[in-house]
């Protein structure tokens, strides 16, 4: 299955496509052309494995959560550590991909849209990396609720450019930053942040997030002598940290995979759950699950989360929700604040309020799997960036 | 041969270039709509374009995302689109096609969608988020209900895509004048424009090819229509519309008349 799935149009099942204006369609498919020659290119993918290990500091650790384990019960958890990637979150495994992309299709300028602004870091640090100039677009909310990491983007040499129509959050500075490469297709390589956007992005996006799976995999046996855990449990906004964890499992049956949404001030209330309570539609490019209102207008998400607090989700994750192999569930904000405390108590790591999302899911998730069970939680990002956040709701 | 191709026709049968004029529905209010869209026909108008408002419209321009937000904050639906053609209708023939981005219309569904829009005296749709390798459910409820159904091309699009497009396009071929948002500046960009533009003619064989975005004054109209059967204008007649009624002291029956001398001061001469 995982391996036929997008088809040549981009689509997973009925979702995905490239639901675009005219002049992004040739660029797409350049897009898809040069990814598909560097992801066959040794070179090419010897490149990107060494940054990963000499720039980012692949291979994350698989941590055993030995006092979590204990205060939720008779399981085994254990913790993918991709808050110790280098800038904070996974995000950067993605961003390493394509900007070598972006070099080798000669293109000079970097753009990116920003939720949390771990995906704007992330694409600013790269950008420097490279000597590429970078623009990103982040909502006017979340630059008032993520001023490190905006202060961070422009120390980088990032222009961080203030998206302030609508919700002013990660859907509207994916507006902008669509309408930036619309307005520049020739000279602008779009660095998208998740699985979602029109084709080859949820393709090309997962495949350079694969590696925590892999990377899972392979560290399992060590610490387990077992190649598969009972559960996989990831947060899922985008969904570029699941699928990244999720794919190297998809074909196993006998693993569960859980992919928690954020359920903001609750379902009845202002929420990002997306795949709980969305319908079918397009956005940014791609069908998929979006949350609207009975007119097809895009409805605002909430999360305490800015990197979860987005109306649609990656096409992949929805054709997984169809095909109920991966089951999804939803957090409150109270409850993620919950996840924070309980992880930074008892490991010692303080967790970004996306990956406390995961956090907060296990002691649900937990009573359907049988005892003694081995899980892994994506641990995707750490929490220094959410501390105001964190702060101002503890007081 | 549909309304909007005869009109087509009968304008380059005469010498002329046709001229397609954008509008909004429900902006600046509901209630303005109907009077506008006649000023539009008045001023000499050869089809209408109404834009149906969406959340998140891609690929507009500052004039007309403002004029999207304005309209739905108003409340304005895909019905009352139908509602303001049907209303239009009574009094003229004069081709309206409707603009709008495809999820609204895929949650109306898009059978039903086409057989209102027709039923309502529309004539065709323009979904610039519809590329047509996309575009098969609604190519195929377009020709079942009679409706036109006109495909972008753009100043990057290959030689092949543009005969691609042209094959699946109906009523005409819309050229995105630059790569850039409804609205964007030509200025300095006119020679690589009349050069796309001729090459462009030479590939369109089976439409009407139109010319559009960016188009602010007659003199760009007429410079732009030398190598195309028309033009269309969107931003700098919403951005007027916009003006005239920030002028709060402006009587109504003003602004209607500055609409349509607005209108015919962009139809170039012949």
């Amino acid at each position: 299955m995982t391996q036929t799935v997008p088809d040549e149009r981009g689509r997973f099942g009925p979702y995905g496509g490239a639901f675009v204006p005219e002049i992004l369609v040739p660029e797409l498919i350049a897009l898809e052309k040069a990814f598909r020659t560097a992801w066959t290119s040794k070179t090419f993918r010897a490149e990107c494995t060494a940054l990963l290990h000499t720039y980012v500091g692949r291979p994350t650790p698989l941590t055993f959560a030995e006092r979590l384990s204990g205060r939720l019960g008779d399981i085994r958890i254990y913790l993918k550590r991709e808050d110790l990637c280098h800038t904070g979150a996974h995000k950067i495994n993605n961003t390493i991909g394509q900007i070598l992309l972006a070099r080798d299709m000669g293109k000079t300028r970097i753009i990116a849209e920003t939720g949390a602004g771990q995906h704007g870091v992330a694409t600013a640090t790269v950008a420097a990396r490279f000597g590429l100039r970078c623009i990103v677009y982040m909502g006017a909310v979340d630059i008032r609720r993520q001023a490190l990491n905006v202060a961070r983007m422009k120390l980088l040499g990032a222009e961080v450019r203030a998206a302030t129509s609508g919700s002013q959050t990660l859907k509207d500075a994916t507006n902008e930053a669509i309408r930036d490469w619309v307005s520049h297709p020739r000279d602008t390589f779009y660095i998208i942040g998740s699985v979602v956007g029109p084709h080859p992005y949820p393709m090309m996006v997962r495949n350079f997030h694969r590696i925590i799976g892999e990377e899972t995999r392979t560290q399992l046996i060590q610490a387990t002598g077992r190649s598969a855990p009972e559960a996989l449990v990831a947060c899922v906004g985008g969904g570029s940290n699941a699928i990244g964890i999720f794919y190297s499992f998809i074909d196993n049956p006998a693993v569960r995979l859980f992919g928690v949404e954020a359920a903001g001030e609750g379902l009845n209330a202002r929420h990002a759950a997306t795949l709980s309570l969305g319908r079918p539609g397009v956005l940014h490019g791609a069908m998929s699950y979006l949350l609207q209102d009975a007119q097809g207008q895009v409805e605002l998400a909430h999360s305490i989360s800015a990197g979860l607090d987005y109306p649609g989700v990656g096409p992949e994750h929805a054709w997984l929700k169809d095909l109920g192999r991966v089951h999804y569930l939803s957090v409150t904000d109270q409850e993620a604040l919950e996840g924070v405390r309980m992880l930074s108590e008892t490991e010692g790591i303080i967790p970004a309020l996306e990956t406390a999302h995961a956090i907060a899911a296990l002691e649900r998730i937990i009573p359907r799997v049988a005892p003694g069970g081995t899980f892994v939680v994506n641990c995707s990002g750490r929490g220094d960036k959410d501390m105001d956040t964190i702060m101002a709701h503890a007081a | 041969m549909s309304r909007l191709s005869a009109v087509l026709d009968a304008t380059r049968a005469s010498g002329q270039k046709a001229m397609g004029l954008f509008v909004t529905n429900g902006f600046p209010t509901p209630q303005d709509t109907p009077g506008i869209l006649r000023e539009l026909d008045r001023g000499g108008a050869d089809f209408i374009e109404l834009g149906m408002p969406f959340s998140d419209p891609l690929a507009e321009g500052l004039p007309i995302q403002r004029s999207s937000a304005r309209a739905l904050a108003a409340g304005t639906t895909m019905k009352d689109a139908f509602e303001t053609v049907v209303s239009f209708r009574a009094s003229s023939p004069t081709p309206v096609l409707l603009m709008g981005y495809i999820n609204p219309i895929l949650q109306y569904g898009v059978s039903r969608f086409c057989r209102d829009a027709q039923q309502s005296g529309i004539d065709g749709l323009i979904i610039p988020d519809l590329p047509p390798q996309e575009a098969a459910p609604l190519t195929e409820a377009c020709r079942k209900a009679g409706l036109d159904l006109v495909f972008l091309v753009a100043p990057n699009s290959s030689d092949e895509r543009v005969e691609f497009i042209d094959s699946l396009s109906t009523g005409f071929v819309y050229a995105v004048s630059v790569t850039g948002l409804t609205g964007s500046g030509l200025d300095r960009r006119m020679a690589s424009i009349e050069e796309y533009l001729r090459r462009t003619r030479r590939l369109v064989r089976n439409n009407p090819l139109l010319v559009g975005f960016g188009i602010k004054t007659r003199q760009d109209a007429q410079r732009l229509c030398r190598h195309t059967d028309g033009f269309i204008v969107g931003s700098s007649l919403v951005r007027e519309i916009e003006h005239l009624w920030d002028e709060t002291t402006l009587p109504s029956a003003q602004r209607l008349e500055r609409i349509r001398q607005f209108a015919y001061s962009l139809k170039p001469d012949t």
